[in-house]
């Protein structure tokens, strides 16, 4: 007996399954990103109380202050599941290996004038301890957010996270083997400028709200330092320098914080949205935040820029982010 | 500091220390205890976090990399099973109710992990089990989610698969693997690790996905096959994290020991519990079988099993408690599973079935003390009151066992005709166990398990009252998914569309 | 004395990993089953990257065995050069 089962034309029962029927229709069949994100969680009937914290459930939306009627409203634009964020990943890390092979081969680094391998080191370096703080902080999110499409891109953004401190560290390696990561070490632990942010970080890693992690680190933190750092710093100013090595190897984090601006604009957007009293909350934590991370960044900066230059930068950057918050909806 | 030195070469294990445990650092601003209020409450005593060993040393460029291949491979073929109406290329219909199970059960197993993993990646005081945690959390989700995909497109085709969702919540026979999960969940990070990371992956998931996939090829599903030996490979890394830990707990300090030693004996019985379901998918659920649950069991329980504990005795750990008692359930368990699917198959969003000639002599050769003697003759009951134009339905209403959500239908460890049933009053209430095993535990902390949510006593209340086609729309279970296999729509529309498919 | 084992998918990418596996092991026994293929010994097992190398005629990182791997059994080992499987009994 032969089958050929490519040839036959069969009906199919189902075009999707229940819980995404309830939600999209079943006019169209739903996409992978869909299928992978929507109610994966479960809802009720949970057995146990948290013996860690019986005062929680499970899952529990509770622990923020923020409410949401449906936190399946807080969609990734990316519409990143497990494949297509490391499909994507996978490519990006193509790239910067062959950027971290091409600096190598041109032997950029032994040609880079000595301002731009200073900064490099004072600034760039240290920066690897803020990456692992922001993934221990989105792991907690993940951990205890409610609702897959909420949580799901947070474990990817925390390991990108790390991702992104291993690309520090091999920059470091690069310009100053191990001593480089040491020196940037003793830095973070010690040294003026860097103190208010560790103590920020310290004091973050504290909170146990997951959304207001979320938005004091991604939206408000990631939000001024990634344009002061990347944007401004390492591809405007290290580039007059003569440090063109040192922006192609951080390639990824400035194509990376674009990329992430979308979804962590998109969920700020729909929670403030979605009520007076979201909306409060998310003012508060922003405007609290921006303030405090403007001026603990004010020290970073001068690591990289001279005197009254550094409030101009980091002005800049401020404001950069109160209109995203304005776009999102708040504050209006 | 020098710069432009020229970088020495780095071995891989000082590259990844470098790039991870160098990333930490110990906070001076804020007290440990409120970054990680969690970490010590259930005793476990860790002097020196950097002892961690970390087995894999995967950074993130290679992790992404590697993962992609994977990824690129397992959704070539499940498009192609898609496209190609790979579905029609199982053995038999009667296959499908293994794979429902699997998705209603299983995969939200997964995710529950990706969520925990992702808690305990977040808890642990130390780097080197952050970092492995985290990665075990994206897997589980990657896990999760190529499950949903590969059977989206048997549930276009097949009832019992779509609504998932609501039968992870609702059903009664779910409410197995999710209390195991949420049980873990809800312990601390330690002992969720015991509980995941060592018994579930190191111990049992050998037993779940390799010969289990292995028969999902050999009858024809490459799509779950797939899924299941790509998942796998992650769990090489997961199952190696789950030993890592444990000798890291035991080795931090000698009163570890006890405490790890009864998470063992706890999570060894919960595990083997939930595989009973395991074991009456490979025995009955497989049309054409690699190998028998007790063949399984003595290559990936006994024979493994035994060369992990005798490893962990340098240690002073004992083999699992009630090992004894699994060991004489082997025989029995896929058998009374099945039985009781079968009883009471009006209820559940798969099919179950008699067994036919050919799968009595294969049970009769591979259980040879136990098939004929204690269980053909209840087959043959059914067989025959299903030849007198009847149906072999039980009703009644099963007792649940309070830990692990069973029916208590288990037998006697040492009388296989004596069904095992044990009570324990807390507080003034009776709770029921199938087995002395589920009564140990639930005795070890009677105010964990006193909160389980029992489908069944749920099923009498407000406002279903037992009526059972309201609990029917309440659990969303057609009539269409249930029931006996043999006159199901699954198996007229697969064998219709065979024929359809078939040149002779 | 308790056997380690290492399991692999069944393809042409792991026929070479295989027979390397073989030749750096000669008590070691192998088991085809659907879809997959154990390699098996008593107390060890080493897999060599230079042995893999020269069966594949290219360069070959240890970890690439994650693509393939389905499941092992006894304490890892991994480095560069070779990963190790042992049990201490």
């Amino acid at each position: 007996m032969q089958i050929d089962v490519q040839t036959v034309n069969i009906a199919q029962k189902n075009q999707t399954f229940t819980h995404l029927k309830k939600r999209f229709g079943d006019k169209k069949i739903p996409s992978r990103y869909q299928e992978a994100s929507y109610d994966l969680q479960a809802v009720e009937n949970l057995h146990y109380r948290p013996t860690w914290a019986p005062e929680q459930e499970l899952y529990d939306p509770n622990l923020s202050k923020i409410r949401m009627s449906d936190w399946y409203d807080l969609k990734d634009p990316r519409q990143f599941y497990y494949s297509t964020y490391t499909l994507n990943r996978a490519k990006q890390q193509e790239t910067m290996e062959s950027n971290f092979k091409t600096v190598e081969s041109l032997n950029l680094i032994e040609g880079m004038p000595d301002p731009v391998l200073k900064i490099t080191q004072d600034l760039l370096i240290p920066l690897r301890h803020l990456n692992y703080a922001s993934n221990l902080n989105n792991t907690l999110v993940c951990g205890y957010g409610y609702g897959t499409v909420f949580t799901q891109p947070c474990v990817y953004h925390a390991m990108d996270n790390l991702g992104i401190a291993q690309y520090l560290s091999r920059l470091g390696l690069m310009i100053g083997d191990v001593e480089s990561l040491e020196a940037a070490k003793q830095d973070w632990m010690e040294s003026d400028a860097w103190q208010p942010l560790r103590r920020s970080l310290e004091d973050l890693m504290c909170v146990r709200d997951p959304v207001e992690v979320f938005i004091k680190q991604n939206f408000v933190l990631d939000g001024l330092l990634y344009p002061l750092v990347y944007q401004r710093i390492v591809d405007k100013h290290l580039l007059e320098l003569g440090g063109s090595g040192i922006s192609i190897l951080t390639q990824f984090m400035t194509n990376w914080y674009l990329e992430s601006v979308r979804w962590v604009d998109s969920v700020v957007k729909t929670m403030a949205a979605e009520s007076a009293e979201n909306k409060a909350v998310l003012e508060e934590w922003i405007d609290s935040a921006a303030n405090h991370f403007t001026s603990v960044l004010l020290p970073v900066a001068g690591l990289a820029v001279e005197g009254n230059h550094t409030d101009e930068l980091v002005s800049e950057v401020h404001e950069g982010l109160m209109k995203r918050a304005t776009k999102a909806g708040l504050f209006k | 500091m020098d710069i432009k030195k020229t970088p020495k070469k780095l071995n891989v294990k000082e590259k990844y220390r470098l790039m991870t445990r160098d990333l930490a650092w110990e906070p001076s601003y804020r007290d440990e205890k409120e970054i990680y209020p969690y970490v010590d409450y259930e005793g476990i005593k860790v002097h020196d976090w950097s002892k961690w060993e970390d087995p894999f040393r995967l950074t993130m460029d290679a992790y992404w990399k590697y993962q992609a291949e994977k990824e690129r491979k397992y959704y070539a073929i499940i498009d192609a099973h898609a496209q190609n109406n790979g579905h029609l290329n199982v053995t038999d219909a009667r296959y499908l109710t293994a794979i429902k199970l699997f998705l209603q059960g299983i995969s939200p197993g997964e995710y529950a992990a990706h969520r925990g993993f992702a808690r305990v990646g977040r808890e642990f005081a130390g780097v080197g089990p952050q970092v492995a945690c985290q990665m075990q959390s994206i897997d589980e989700i990657r896990h999760a989610q190529t499950q949903v995909h590969a059977m989206s497109n048997y549930n276009k085709f097949y009832n019992g698969f779509k609504d998932f969702a609501t039968q992870r919540d609702r059903i009664w026979y779910t409410s197995v693997p999710r209390s195991f999960f949420d049980d873990a969940m809800s312990a601390g990070p330690f002992e969720f690790l015991i509980a995941i990371g060592f018994s579930f992956e190191y111990v049992l998931t050998n037993l779940l996905f390799v010969p289990f996939m292995s028969g999902a090829a050999y009858n024809g599903d490459m799509a779950t096959c797939t899924f299941g030996f790509s998942a796998q490979s992650d769990e090489a890394r997961h199952m190696t994290l789950g030993l890592e830990c444990i000798k890291f707990m035991l080795e931090q300090d000698p009163d570890n020991i006890p405490i790890v030693q009864k998470w063992i004996d706890k999570w060894f019985w919960r595990g083997c519990r939930l595989l009973t379901l395991v074991a009456a998918m490979m025995d009955y659920m497989l049309p054409k079988r690699v190998m028998s649950w007790r063949e399984a069991w003595n290559i990936y329980g006994v024979e493994n099993g035994n060369a992990l504990f005798r490893d962990l005795a340098r240690y002073g750990i004992k083999p699992p408690m009630h090992w004894d008692d699994v060991e004489k359930s082997i025989d029995h368990t896929s058998h009374q599973i099945m039985l009781g699917l079968y009883q009471w198959k009006f209820g559940t969003a798969f099919h179950a079935w008699t067994p036919s000639a050919s799968d009595i002599e294969w049970l009769k050769e591979k259980y040879p003390t136990t098939f004929e003697k204690y269980y053909l003759p209840r087959w043959e009951y059914a067989i025959a009151q299903k030849e007198a134009g009847g149906e072999y339905n039980n009703f009644g209403l099963p007792k649940l066992c309070q830990t692990c959500q069973l029916p208590c239908l288990f037998t006697e460890p040492d009388d296989p005709t004596q069904l095992c049933h044990r009570e324990t009053e807390y507080e003034g209430e009776k709770y029921h166990f199938c087995s002395d095993g589920c009564q140990h535990v639930f005795e070890q902390e009677p105010e964990k398990y006193v909160q389980a949510w029992l489908p069944m006593p749920a099923l009498m209340q407000e406002p279903l009252k037992g009526d059972l086609a309201a609990w029917m729309e309440w659990v969303s279970l057609e009539p269409t998914a249930a029931g006996e296999y043999a006159n199901s729509e699954d198996k007229a529309n697969f064998e219709k569309w065979r024929k359809q498919v078939s040149t002779d | 004395m308790s056997k380690v084992f290492i399991i692999l998918q069944a393809n042409e990418d792991t026929r070479p990993i295989v027979e390397a596996i073989e030749q750096d092991n000669p008590d070691a026994e192998v088991v085809h089953e659907p879809a997959m293929v154990k390699v098996q010994a008593e107390g060890s097992l080493v897999v060599r990257r230079e042995t893999i190398e020269e069966e594949i005629g290219r360069e070959f990182d240890m970890q690439e065995l994650n693509i393939n791997l389905i499941t092992l059994s006894g304490n890892v080992d991994e480095d560069e050069d070779a990963l190790t499987l042992t049990w201490n009994s």
